[in-house]
């Protein structure tokens, strides 16, 4: 469980195996700045959808894909500062255990985007402890990428929420999303099988 | 509140079912197939809440902040699935970059129901300048809202608006004003 034994990976990388790893249509959310350019720059998914603001809405927006698709894995993909944001998110999807719904908690400790000043957090909380204490019991610091493979593994068939978090290093992201909300959100919907192109 | 019960009482006849505005709201919501309702509570919002609960068609739950219901429903809508968000004056007042960043430009039809504190006999300062809040924020970014203060327009208002809102995919507020629901008062 402590983040001092795990090692510090690279986010595009991390994001880039993870996927590799998706074979069935599952949607990925990615949160914003880094975390969605590094899900853009891993290759556009119409299963993919990149929020431009709202910070430390993933988790929230997963969910609600989550509920909607019962039948289908949701990751969200989300910095640590953004999850700071939204603590009580945690414990609303504890409480409701939707069992389709993988979070990926990239923390670097920093808000990189911004001119890496540390999170209030780092160096002091413990993100997989605060999940853990939500009430998010299957919640796990990934020890390395072989590791973080295993647990994507193992919450693609999991009968209840997972969260699995990941020290990564100080890069910024590797490409940059189109900023084009309404696209998103509508290749998004056709990639779900929500609606067809006009 | 005395005005709302009686309005409620005098239309609520033998076998005409429950016209209660709760009881309105509820029903306009099923038959739009908005099924997915998370709040963050309030007083007045009680026994919409209770009657939500007890309902299977619907999916109702807390959530710790607004922004998070905004964005779970916002995520539901994309999945095929409908739903709104029920809050008060004060939580409306956490939404303007959640509004401004994720629902407007997405073109996201947010639905949001705000019981309306801060006036008509608002007994707490900060309800009644936060209340100021809101018209402002919702008119900058040129968000449809209505302000539902008769039982007899609840039903009309409520229903075209949550159509307006699918069909033009753009949020939209519908105030549930203290002449409708009773409001909260001092004594309670």
């Amino acid at each position: 469980m402590s983040a001092r034994n795990t090692k510090v990976m690279n986010r595009f990388d991390v994001t880039s195996r993870l996927i590799a790893r998706l074979k069935r249509e599952e949607a990925v959310i990615g949160g914003i700045g880094n975390t969605n350019f590094d899900l853009w720059a891993a290759g556009h998914r119409p299963q993919n959808f990149y929020m431009l603001g709202s910070m430390g809405l993933a988790f929230p927006i997963a969910l609600g894909v989550a509920l909607a698709q019962p039948d289908r894995r949701v990751f969200a993909l989300e910095g640590d500062g953004s999850l700071l944001m939204q603590l009580g998110a945690l414990s609303t999807i504890a409480a409701l255990k939707p069992k389709n719904l993988i979070m990926i908690v990239m923390d670097n400790g920093i808000y990189q985007i911004t001119g890496a000043q540390p999170t209030p957090a780092s160096g002091v909380a413990d993100l997989v402890a605060i999940a853990l204490g939500s009430g998010l019991s299957n919640s796990a610091w990934a020890a390395d990428e072989e590791d973080f493979e295993r647990l994507v593994d193992q919450a693609m068939a999991a009968d209840e929420p997972s969260l699995i978090a990941l020290r990564i290093d100080d890069k910024p992201g590797v490409g940059t999303t189109r900023r084009d909300p309404v696209q998103i959100r509508e290749r998004f919907m056709h990639g779900l099988g929500v609606r067809e192109p006009l | 509140m005395a005005i709302a019960e009686q309005q409620t009482s005098s239309q609520a006849g033998p076998g005409s079912g429950d016209r209660s505005w709760h009881s309105i709201v509820l029903q306009t919501l099923k038959r739009n197939e908005i099924s997915l309702i998370p709040y963050v509570p309030d007083r007045v919002l009680t026994p919409l809440i209770k009657s939500l609960h007890a309902d299977p068609f619907f999916t109702t739950f807390a959530t710790a902040r607004e922004e998070e219901a905004v964005g779970i429903v916002s995520g539901a809508w994309m999945g095929g699935r409908r739903g709104a968000v029920l809050m008060q004056t004060s939580g409306f007042a956490t939404l303007a970059n959640t509004l401004a960043s994720l629902a407007v430009p997405y073109q996201i039809p947010l639905i949001m129901f705000v019981s309306e504190r801060g006036t008509l006999g608002e007994f707490n300062y900060g309800q009644s300048l936060v209340c100021r809040t809101m018209r402002p924020v919702l008119d900058s970014l040129a968000i449809e809202h209505h302000t539902i203060t008769r039982l007899d327009e609840l039903e009309f208002i409520t229903d075209r608006s949550i159509k307006q809102a699918v069909t033009t995919q753009a949020p939209v507020a519908l105030i549930l004003n203290p002449l409708l629901t009773g409001g909260k008062v001092f004594d309670k």
